[in-house]
Formats: structure tokens, C-alpha cells, sequence
């Protein structure tokens, strides 16, 4: 690839210079997103999860909001099959980006399933701000390998120091986790439908929490959105619209970004 | 093996399940408005039941503690569009000092 004679800039075919901008902006949005698996790591472990199972889920599970739901639920007093459950829920959004990026990225083999494990907001996100073929693959595997590296990097250094937590709450561990949550919803709120959404998910959990057993209440919420989702749509006559799924997931890094700069 | 660990397993190889399901399916599914629905809103009433379970639920007890006051300094730094990371450490630093004071 960089035996390639430079190009000129124009046409879009993946000149050098755009897919070296794209590849850069992986790296940014990987260190960026990574430096938070510390917060993951740390309350993982501060939960009562060991140093190891924190980094299975980092390296396997590799999703960040499932991750902390899964730590959410078991920090809570859920059962484990209450956290799995909840994670479970949280990774369907990335069978959509499946969906949406296999066009793009037509492997098989090692590099197929290397495609399926790199698939999270951050790469779908990247790939979908390309603006050609090149432009989406290149950063879908540059934001996907970096996030990947820096994620796995940073939760380790944060459930070694996680271990030496004796009292989470005496560090605000468990408000770290609840803004963590907020922090990662809040860029999904940008319709007065999701507001809707999550406003009546929270009080439907907080209703059912003295009733069901811890973890439950949280899967009882989640109910409102497959109802919402299943009712026939009054404010979105188009049915493409739900399509822009992958445009949400650009905003979803976009606090980040400009943090950054 | 413990129960905690069969259940990182298998949400881990869940998970890696999912996102390798949507590279197999017809691409029409995406033309079912409902499922594309679903699948986005999903996401939103969990965080927002893990927002409100996390800052208030003890147990199976609705608290009102230093959390909520945490939550509300993370709430107005993302309005400010601050990082996630200062809006953890924010909302961290928030509830010890609260905690450290004798309050919540």
C-alpha cells in the first residue's frame, strides 16, 4: 500500500492522504476509548469480579457497554445469569452493524472472523463515515485493532488496581459505574423518542426493583423498547429511518473526539 | 467452575456470536423497519434502567445517597461535553468527598 504513487487528492477513491487521515483517527478513537477500559477494569474487579474474568471479558466479550452491564448487574447483587442476560441485550446492536458493514468488508477465514470480533460502535462508527469502499475498511480495522489493543491494555492496568479496593463505595466506585452508564447513553439521546425511552425504561426498573430479584428490573425495562420498537411507528412514516443506525453510532464518538482536541 | 465464570463464558462467546450472526444474514432484514427498531432502542431503555438502578437501587431498596448527587455532576460535565473519563472521575471523586463528609 505505500508503494502506491501518491495519488492526486481528488476523485475519493481512497486517496493516501485520506486513508492515512482515517487510519490516524482510528488511533485517536482507540487510545481515547481504551483509556476508559481502566474504569472498566477497576470497577470489574472492585465488584467481585477476579483480575481474569474482567479480561475475558475484555478480550472476548470485546463490547464496552455489555461489559459494564455485565459488572453493573453482578456489583448490584444480580445473578450471574441475570448479568449475561443483560450483556446479551446490550451486544444486539452489534449483529445490526454486522448487517450494515458486510458489504464493506467481505472476508472469510481468519479475517472474517477477525471482522466479526473487531465489530463495535467505534469501528462500525468509523466505517461508517467513510465515503468509499477503501475509506470504510480501512476505519473499521483501524479504530477496531487500536480500540482492541488499548481496551485490553488499559482494563488490565485498572483491575490490577481495582484488587486493592476495599470499600468501592468509600471511592465512589458504585456513582463512578452509575455515570459511567449516563455517559455512554447519553449520546443515543438525540431524538425526543429515545428520551421517551430511556425516562420510562429508568422509572419502569426503579418500580419493579423492590419486587424482582436484583438484575431482573433492569431486563423488565427492556421490554419498553421492544414494545416501543414493535409498535407501528407514528412519528417516522419512512421506514429507512431506521436505517441511520449507523449514523448514531458517529455521534456516539463524537463527544470524545472533540474532548480530545 | 463457579457460576460467575461459566457466565463470562458463555456472554463472552454470546457476544462474539452476535456480531458474527449479522455478517451471515440476508441483507433484507435490514428493511424490516421493526427489527431495526428494536435493535436501537434496545441499547437506550437498558442504559437508561442501568442509569437509574445504578444511582438508586440497594439491594431491593429505592436509596437516595451521594450517587444521586454524582450522577448529577456527570449529567451537567456531558452537557459541557466533557470526556467519559472525566465524567467518571467526576462523578467518583463526587461521591467519596460526599462520602468522606459524612453525607450519603
Amino acid at each position: 500500500m505505500t508503494t502506491a504513487p501518491p495519488a492526486a487528492d481528488q476523485g475519493g477513491r481512497g486517496s493516501p492522504g485520506r486513508l492515512r487521515t482515517v487510519r490516524r483517527t482510528g488511533f485517536s478513537i482507540g487510545l481515547a476509548t481504551g483509556l476508559y477500559g481502566i474504569s472498566f477494569g477497576a470497577l470489574a474487579t472492585a465488584s467481585g469480579l477476579h483480575v481474569w474474568q474482567a479480561m475475558v471479558l475484555s478480550a472476548v466479550m470485546f463490547t464496552g457497554g455489555s461489559q459494564f452491564a455485565f459488572i453493573g448487574v453482578v456489583g448490584g447483587g444480580g445473578s450471574a445469569l441475570g448479568a449475561a442476560l443483560a450483556s446479551v441485550l446490550l451486544g444486539l446492536r452489534n449483529t445490526l452493524y454486522g448487517l450494515i458493514l458486510a458489504p464493506s468488508l467481505p472476508h472469510r477465514g481468519v479475517k472474517g472472523i477477525l471482522r466479526a470480533h473487531l465489530t463495535i460502535d467505534e469501528s462500525a462508527a468509523l466505517a461508517a463515515s467513510g465515503t468509499d469502499t477503501a475509506e470504510k475498511r480501512t476505519g473499521f480495522w483501524a479504530a477496531g485493532l487500536w480500540v482492541f489493543v488499548f481496551w485490553n491494555l488499559f482494563s488490565l492496568v485498572g483491575a490490577l488496581a481495582g484488587q486493592y479496593v476495599a470499600d468501592p463505595r468509600a471511592w465512589g466506585l458504585d456513582a463512578a459505574a452509575a455515570a459511567a452508564f449516563l455517559a455512554l447513553l447519553w449520546p443515543r439521546l438525540r431524538s425526543g423518542d429515545a428520551v421517551v425511552i430511556a425516562v420510562a425504561a429508568a422509572f419502569i426498573a426503579l418500580l419493579t426493583t423492590p419486587v424482582l430479584p436484583p438484575g431482573l428490573p433492569v431486563l423488565a425495562a427492556a421490554l419498553v423498547a421492544v414494545v416501543a420498537g414493535l409498535l407501528p411507528s407514528r412519528h417516522h412514516p419512512v421506514p429507512a429511518a431506521s436505517s441511520r443506525d449507523g449514523e448514531g453510532a458517529t455521534t456516539a464518538r463524537n463527544p470524545e473526539q472533540e474532548g480530545e482536541r | 467452575m463457579s457460576m460467575l465464570w461459566i457466565a463470562v463464558i458463555a456472554a463472552s462467546v454470546l457476544s462474539f456470536g452476535q456480531k458474527w450472526l449479522g455478517y451471515q444474514a440476508p441483507p433484507d432484514i435490514l428493511e424490516r423497519p421493526r427489527i431495526a427498531r428494536v435493535t436501537t432502542l434496545l441499547p437506550i431503555a437498558l442504559l437508561g434502567a442501568l442509569v437509574a438502578t445504578q444511582t438508586a437501587a440497594s439491594g431491593a431498596e429505592i436509596v437516595l445517597d451521594a450517587r444521586l448527587a454524582a450522577v448529577g455532576v456527570g449529567a451537567v460535565l456531558l452537557l459541557l461535553r466533557a470526556p467519559f473519563l472525566v465524567v467518571v472521575i467526576a462523578a467518583a471523586v463526587t461521591a467519596a468527598g460526599l462520602r468522606a463528609l459524612g453525607w450519603g
